[in-house]
């Protein structure tokens, strides 16, 4: 007699991820259908592709899916959980679409409350258009636009998103997550169901920030790249929860 | 029902409400306040949501979101707001998502004025967005017939699975008139959104919203796709208005506040024993080039009146094919013309036609 020990999330579908090898996107893609899966959200569950990376997230989240303009996710899942308020509504966004094309929209989406989960990608670089600096670009770090290594003279230090969006009234859960190892994705996934709890319970804007890596840009093997992240990213980027309304509550 | 007394941009609000819009995303801007306020004030009586987005290109994506979850959507704006929505509109136009944008036109470019205008012709009709795409674009003259258009864009964006703009000038924002917002709208029949992404709620496959095809052989059958839909348009809904028409000398092309303007200067010429006619375009695209090949023999020019320096002009020339002499007359900035400089340019034409 065999045991199933491991089986793929029923909120993926079948269709192969596009991301490089080493890429943090196709884990972290698990994490999130598999804290929608268990959480029993999936039939109710629309989520919002950006642009970048996951563009084509909407072939690979096994639920509806709309795509969205560079940044404007957090609006268009406004315009969805508005007129839809008993559905699930999640984005996927990298740190050029959130982080810098698209700050109005989520500055706005957290002031506002609106009772959505953000899954935001951050690995400190333009992935998909082939390795520009993107604001969350470490000082110093050498990108195809700061092919010296990034100067806080010329582009300002890296934005702090989660931070950031911690101090916002309007928001309910802000976590920072890494993937580099084992117990940092089990953690990471503990972080996504929280934040989709939030959204059941209708208490309004959570935001789960990862620390990712992009080995391809970043001009690393795999391997390298998850230990920068661990040493470079996380030394700036740190871990950890930055506002939860449940506990304040307490 | 009785006629209300209403100002523009009110009764456009209220139009959308009997249109069946359930879901609104604007953004402040004159000359069209008065439409957004309206609805944040009346909206929830209709069972919809009104939300004020924190700018203009917030509000087209939650209207493409909403849409997107297949809810009846509007937004509205003035010249500059529209220009922002751009981006939107196309991704609309791509995702063939339904919507009604009701643009309340005043002077530009760039921040330009707040006074009536129809500088914008171009920017409705032709796009500001990207790609092989375009929005069924209306025109309306009167408060009676914005409110008519209005309530049947919801009818038609559904239809055609595509964005509707309604072009008004600030004018008739800012005007009062009798309306009736009860007649009722054309009967179609529109398919049951199957495509909505409103959750599967475990009943049927899971459905796509999408713009992006990276296969260029994929993206050109959507672009013929959406093209054959554009043909279709072209053929169903070109719309016009011809007055006294059988006998002109001179036809004025004009729309929107302009043809009121013109209807005046045609009076008055009548009395002179001038015969001018009007055709006045409704829909703005697709241009309704069909009214130019049924005009009467008598007619010897086409006098296109804008209040611009010249933009439906160039869909005039088109239409009229090099048949008849075209001549122009236009205020713009916000500036609104005297009947008698419409006169006066109808005798000025007339004389150079009949080599006087």
């Amino acid at each position: 007699m065999s045991k199933i020990v491991f089986q793929k999330t029923k909120a993926l579908t079948d269709k192969e991820f596009s991301f490089c090898a080493g890429c943090a996107h196709g884990l972290i893609h698990r994490l999130v259908a598999e804290a929608i899966e268990e959480l029993g959200l999936l039939n109710q569950a629309i989520g919002i592709s950006p642009v970048g990376c996951a563009v084509t997230n909407y072939n690979n989240f096994n639920c509806d899916m709309v795509q969205a303009a560079h940044g404007r996710a957090p609006a268009v899942a406004t315009g969805i959980k508005r007129v839809l308020p008993d559905r699930i509504v999640f984005s996927y966004q990298g740190d050029g679409d959130l982080a810098s094309i698209g700050t109005a929209e989520i500055v706005h989406a957290a002031h506002r409350g609106e009772n959505i989960t953000v899954i935001f990608i951050n690995n400190a670089i333009y992935g998909m258009t082939g390795g520009q600096m993107a604001p969350t670009t470490l000082v110093g770090q050498k990108t195809s636009t700061s092919p010296f290594g990034r100067t806080i003279e010329q582009a300002g230090m890296p934005i702090r998103m989660s931070e950031l969006l911690a101090t916002i009234p309007g928001s309910a859960y802000i976590e920072r997550v890494s993937v580099h190892n084992p117990v940092h994705v089990r953690k990471a996934k503990q972080a996504v169901k929280k934040a989709f709890q939030m959204q059941v319970e209708k208490r309004g804007f959570a935001l789960i920030e990862f620390v990712s890596t992009c080995p391809v840009n970043w001009g690393m093997t795999p391997k390298d790249a998850l230990k920068w992240a661990e040493e470079k990213m996380i030394a700036y980027y740190p871990l950890g929860v930055f506002k939860d309304k449940t506990k304040e509550a307490q | 029902m009785a006629k209300l007394m209403m100002k523009g941009n009110e009764a456009m609000a209220l139009a959308a409400l009997k249109g069946g819009c359930k879901a609104f995303f604007g953004y402040p801007i004159t000359p069209q306040s008065e439409l957004p306020e309206y609805l944040s004030r009346y909206m929830k009586d209709y069972g919809g949501v009104f939300l004020q987005a924190e700018s203009e290109v917030a509000a087209i994506n939650m209207v493409y979101g909403a849409s997107a979850a297949g809810v009846r959507v509007m937004t509205s704006s003035s010249s500059p707001g529209v220009a922002l929505k751009q981006e939107g509109i196309s991704y609309m136009a791509g995702a063939e998502l339904p919507g009604v944008i009701i643009n309340v036109m005043r002077g530009g470019p760039g921040l330009g004025g707040i006074q009536p205008s129809q500088a914008d012709y171009k920017q409705v009709t032709r796009g500001g967005g990207n790609g092989d795409y375009y929005c069924l674009a209306f025109a309306p003259e009167s408060l009676q017939e914005t409110v008519d258009i209005i309530k049947e864009a919801f009818v038609l964006a559904d239809l055609y699975r595509n964005p509707v703009m309604i072009a008004v000038d600030g004018l008739i924002g800012q005007m009062m008139e009798p309306v009736d917002v009860d007649r009722p709208v054309p009967e179609y029949n529109i398919p049951e959104k199957t495509w909505a992404a409103n959750g599967a709620m475990g009943k049927r496959e899971r459905n796509i919203v999408n713009s992006l095809y990276l296969n260029p052989k994929e993206l050109e059958d959507h672009s013929l796709r959406l093209h054959k839909k554009y043909l279709k348009m072209k053929e169903k809904e070109q719309r016009y208005e011809i007055v006294n028409g059988e006998d002109a000398e001179i036809m004025i092309v004009a729309y929107g506040t302009m043809a009121r303007i013109c209807r005046s200067a045609i009076e008055v010429l009548k009395e002179q024993g001038v015969k001018v006619g009007l055709l006045r375009p409704i829909s703005i695209w697709p241009y309704p080039e069909i009214a130019f090949d049924e005009l009467s023999s008598t007619v010897k020019g086409l006098l296109t009146c804008e209040l611009s320096t010249g933009q439906m002009i160039d869909d005039v020339k088109i239409a009229n094919r090099g048949r008849l002499p075209i001549g122009f007359f236009g205020r713009t900035g916000g500036m609104l013309p005297e009947t008698e400089e419409i006169v006066d340019a109808v005798l000025e034409m007339l004389k150079e036609l009949r080599h006087e």
